[in-house]
C-alpha cells in the first residue's frame, strides 16, 4: 500500500488536495511538490489556507479530498513515520512557561524516544546554536518573543528532522531580530541539508531566503516557481512596458513613436514625471523588447530625461496576484 | 493505529537512516509524558493548597473520631481501629465525610485544565507534531494524575491509621487493614471519576474558567441540590399510609434507584459498607428476611460482594467519560492556540 518513496527527490507531494471548512473551501485542489533539500516558501495572506495546508501534511486534520505525500508516505496512515521526520514550528508556538528552556528541549527530544543524556547532550549543543546557551537554565516564562522563536528553531531541530516546516516563523519580531532569524534557519538548512518549508506573508523575507515561492491565495496555489520564473510569467501576460520621459512632448514624437515596429500604443503614465516638473512621462506599451529604438526615436526628436523597461519584483508579482485572487474569489 | 505504525517501519529497516529513528518513540514517549506531568503536578501550588485542606480534614477528623471513641460511644463489637474512620464526636464530620465531600473537589481541581491550558498555551499543537498517538497524550494526563491522587490518598490513609494506632493503642486485624485498603481504592475510583469528568470539560470547553465552573456546577448539583430533588419526587409519589408492602417496596426501590443515580451516594454505600462490617444490606428489608440473622458483622468477601455493584457503577461511570473525552479529542482539529 504504502509506495515508500515514490520519487526520492520529492519530499512533499500534494495532488489535488482540498480541505473544506462547511461551505467553506479553505484549501481548494492545491497540486504542489516540494523537492528535498530546497527552501520553500508558501506566500500568502492571511486566511489564504496556509495553515491548513501543513496540518494535512502532517496529518493533524483530514484533507476532504485529494492526496498528500510526505516521503512517500499517506499522513493519514503512517502519521508517526512522518512527525518522527518532521519538524514543525507552529505559527504562534508554546512552551511551559514554568519550565527552563533546557527542560522543555529535553522533553521534546524524549518524546522522540532519546535517552535522558542524549537529550541534555543535544540541547545544550542547540541552544549554544541559535544563541540561547546563557539563557538556558531560564525559565521560557521571561524570554521575549525573539528568543521563544529562537528556542523553537532549536525544538524543531532537536528531534534530527529530515525536513522543517516553520509556519509565520517571523510574526511578530522587530527587523533585526527577523534577519537574524532568516539567516539562522539558512545557515542551519545549508549544514544539515535539510529541506525547509516555510510559511509567511511576508514577501521580502520570503524573497531573502526562498529557492522557489508558492503564492497562496484563496486557497488556491496562484502561481509556483523561482522568482524569475514567476516574474517571467507575469511579463507574458503583459506587454512590454517601457517607462519614458521626455522635456517636451509632441504629437509628431508620438507619431514616430507608433511608427516604431513592435509599438502598440502610448498611454500617459500614471504618477506623472519623477525628475523635471516640465517633463512629460509616458508609458510605451510594445509586443518586442524595443526599448533601444525608442530611446533613439526619442532622443532624436526630443530631449530624453529617463527611459526604463518596466521589469517585476516579486512585489509586484505578489500584489499583483493577491488583486487577481481576490477578485476571482469574491 | 498499531498496525499501520509497525508496518511504516518495515521497510525503513533495509535504508539506514539517522539513529533518533531508530528507537520505539510511542510506547516510552507516554511513560515520558507521565514522568512530566506528575512532575507539574506535585511541584504546583494548586496541589500544595489542595494537600493543605485534605490533610487538615484529615487530622480534624481523627480529632473528632478519638474524642467520640474516648467518650466510650462506639464500643459495639470491637471494630474500633475502623471506627476511626467513620466515628465522629458531632463537632467535625468524620473522615468518610470528609474524603466523600472534598475527593471531588481534588478530582476537579487537578483536571479542569489539563487539555485547554495546554491548547490556550500553544503547547498542545506543539507536542501533537511530535511522533506521539494523540491518544496517549489524554491517557497521559488521566493517569498522571490518577497515580498523584492514589498517592495522596493512600498516604492520608496511612496516615489516619498510623495516628490512630498511637491513640488506641492495639493494632488492626489483617481483615481491617484490608479493609481500609479496599475503602482507599474505592476513594481513588471515586476521586477519578471526578477527575475524569473534568477531564471531558476541558476538552469539551476552550476556557479553563468553564470548564472549572461546569465540573463545580455538576459536583455541587450533585452534593446539594440531587438530593433536594429527590425529596420533591418522595413527597409526591409516597403511598399513603394504608397501601400494601409491595407498593412500599416499590416506592423504596424507585427512591433508592433514583439515589443510586448520584455518584456520591454510590461511593457513600460503598464506604459504609466496607468500613462497617455490621452493615448487612444496602436495600430494605423484609421482616421474613431478617428473621433468624445473628446481628454479627460480615466476612470481608461478603462486604465487598455487596458494594461490588456500586463500585462497577462508579468505574462505568468513569470510563464513560473518558469514552467521551477520547471521542472528543480525537475529532478536534489542532490548531496553535485555537
Amino acid at each position: 500500500m504504502d509506495r515508500e518513496i515514490a520519487n526520492p527527490d520529492v519530499a512533499v507531494e500534494l495532488k489535488g488536495l482540498t480541505k473544506a471548512y462547511g461551505s467553506h473551501l479553505a484549501v481548494n485542489r492545491l497540486d504542489l511538490a516540494i523537492r528535498r533539500g530546497e527552501v520553500f516558501g508558501l506566500l500568502g495572506p492571511n486566511g489564504a489556507g496556509k495553515t491548513t495546508t501543513i496540518l494535512m501534511m502532517l496529518g493533524l486534520t483530514e484533507p476532504s479530498g485529494g492526496t498528500v505525500r510526505v516521503f512517500g508516505l499517506d499522513p493519514a496512515r503512517n502519521a508517526l513515520e512522518i512527525k518522527r521526520r518532521i519538524g514543525y514550528m507552529p505559527d504562534d508556538l508554546g512552551f511551559y512557561e514554568d519550565r527552563t528552556a533546557l527542560d522543555n528541549l529535553v522533553y521534546t527530544a524524549r518524546l522522540n524516544g532519546f535517552s535522558e543524556q542524549e537529550a541534555i547532550s543535544n540541547a545544550a549543543d542547540l541552544l549554544e546554536r541559535v544563541g540561547l546557551a546563557a539563557s538556558g537554565r531560564k525559565k521560557v516564562g521571561t524570554f521575549s518573543r525573539g528568543m521563544r522563536q529562537r528556542l523553537g528553531l532549536a525544538d524543531v531541530l532537536i528531534k534530527r528532522p529530515e525536513m522543517i516546516i516553520l509556519d509565520e516563523p517571523t510574526l511578530g519580531i522587530d527587523p533585526k531580530g527577523v534577519t537574524e532569524l532568516l539567516e539562522l534557519i539558512t545557515a542551519l538548512s545549508k549544514e544539515e541539508g535539510l529541506t525547509v518549508l516555510l510559511s509567511s506573508h511576508h514577501l521580502q523575507q520570503v524573497q531573502q531566503i526562498c529557492d522557489r515561492v508558492g503564492l497562496f491565495v484563496g486557497g488556491r496555489l496562484v502561481a509556483c516557481g523561482g522568482l524569475e520564473q514567476l516574474s517571467r510569467s507575469l511579463e507574458e501576460e503583459d506587454a512590454i512596458v517601457v517607462e519614458l520621459e521626455v522635456a517636451d512632448w509632441s504629437d509628431r514624437l508620438r507619431q514616430s513613436l507608433l511608427n516604431v515596429e513592435g509599438v502598440t500604443a502610448i498611454r500617459e503614465a500614471e504618477g506623472g514625471p519623477n525628475g523635471l516638473a516640465a517633463a512629460t512621462a509616458v508609458e510605451v506599451v510594445c509586443e518586442a523588447d524595443v526599448t533601444g529604438l525608442i530611446a533613439r526615436v526619442a532622443a532624436a526628436e526630443s530631449i530624453l530625461v529617463s527611459i526604463r523597461k518596466r521589469t517585476y519584483s516579486l512585489d509586484d508579482v505578489y500584489r499583483r496576484f493577491f488583486e487577481g485572487g481576490e477578485a476571482s474569489g469574491a | 493505529m498499531e498496525r499501520s505504525w509497525v508496518w511504516s517501519r518495515l521497510p525503513r529497516l533495509s535504508i539506514s537512516r539517522s539513529p533518533a529513528s531508530e528507537k520505539p518513540a510511542a510506547s516510552s514517549a507516554f511513560w515520558v509524558m507521565v514522568r512530566k506531568e506528575v512532575g507539574d503536578h506535585v511541584r504546583s501550588w494548586r496541589f500544595a493548597i489542595l494537600m493543605g485542606i485534605i490533610l487538615l480534614a484529615c487530622i480534624g477528623s481523627v480529632y473528632s473520631a478519638v474524642t467520640a471513641l474516648r467518650g466510650g460511644s462506639g464500643d459495639e463489637q470491637g471494630a474500633a481501629f475502623l471506627q476511626m474512620f467513620t466515628l465522629s464526636d458531632g463537632t467535625l464530620p468524620n473522615f468518610i465525610a470528609f474524603v466523600s465531600f472534598l475527593g471531588p473537589l481534588m478530582g476537579i481541581a487537578l483536571g479542569f485544565d489539563a487539555v485547554n491550558t495546554e491548547r490556550s498555551k500553544g503547547t498542545l499543537s506543539r507536542l501533537i507534531s511530535q511522533p506521539i498517538y494523540r491518544d496517549d497524550f489524554l491517557k497521559a494526563k488521566f493517569v498522571s494524575t490518577l497515580l498523584v491522587i492514589t498517592a495522596a490518598i493512600f498516604s492520608l490513609g496511612f496516615l489516619v491509621m498510623g495516628l490512630g494506632l498511637i491513640v488506641i493503642g492495639y493494632p488492626p486485624t489483617s481483615e481491617e487493614f484490608l479493609r481500609v485498603l479496599l475503602f482507599l481504592l474505592t476513594a481513588v475510583v471515586y476521586i477519578g471519576f471526578w477527575l475524569n469528568l473534568s477531564i471531558l470539560f476541558s476538552v469539551r470547553f476552550r476556557q479553563a474558567t468553564t470548564s472549572a465552573l461546569a465540573g463545580l456546577a455538576v459536583w455541587i448539583f450533585f452534593s446539594v441540590f440531587y438530593g433536594m430533588i429527590l425529596n420533591l419526587i418522595a413527597k409526591g409519589t409516597a403511598p399513603s399510609a394504608e397501601s400494601g408492602a409491595s407498593d412500599v417496596m416499590g416506592y423504596q426501590k424507585l427512591m433508592l434507584a433514583l439515589n443510586r443515580l448520584s455518584p456520591s451516594e454510590l461511593f457513600n454505600e460503598a464506604n459504609t459498607t466496607l468500613l462497617m462490617p455490621s452493615v448487612r444490606s444496602l436495600g430494605p428489608l423484609t421482616m421474613e428476611q431478617v428473621v433468624g440473622a445473628l446481628p454479627s458483622p460480615l466476612p470481608l468477601g461478603q462486604s465487598l460482594l455487596l458494594v461490588w455493584p456500586q463500585l462497577t457503577g462508579m468505574l462505568s461511570a468513569t470510563m464513560i467519560c473518558f469514552g467521551l473525552s477520547y471521542l472528543l479529542f480525537m475529532r478536534q482539529e489542532i490548531r496553535s492556540r485555537s
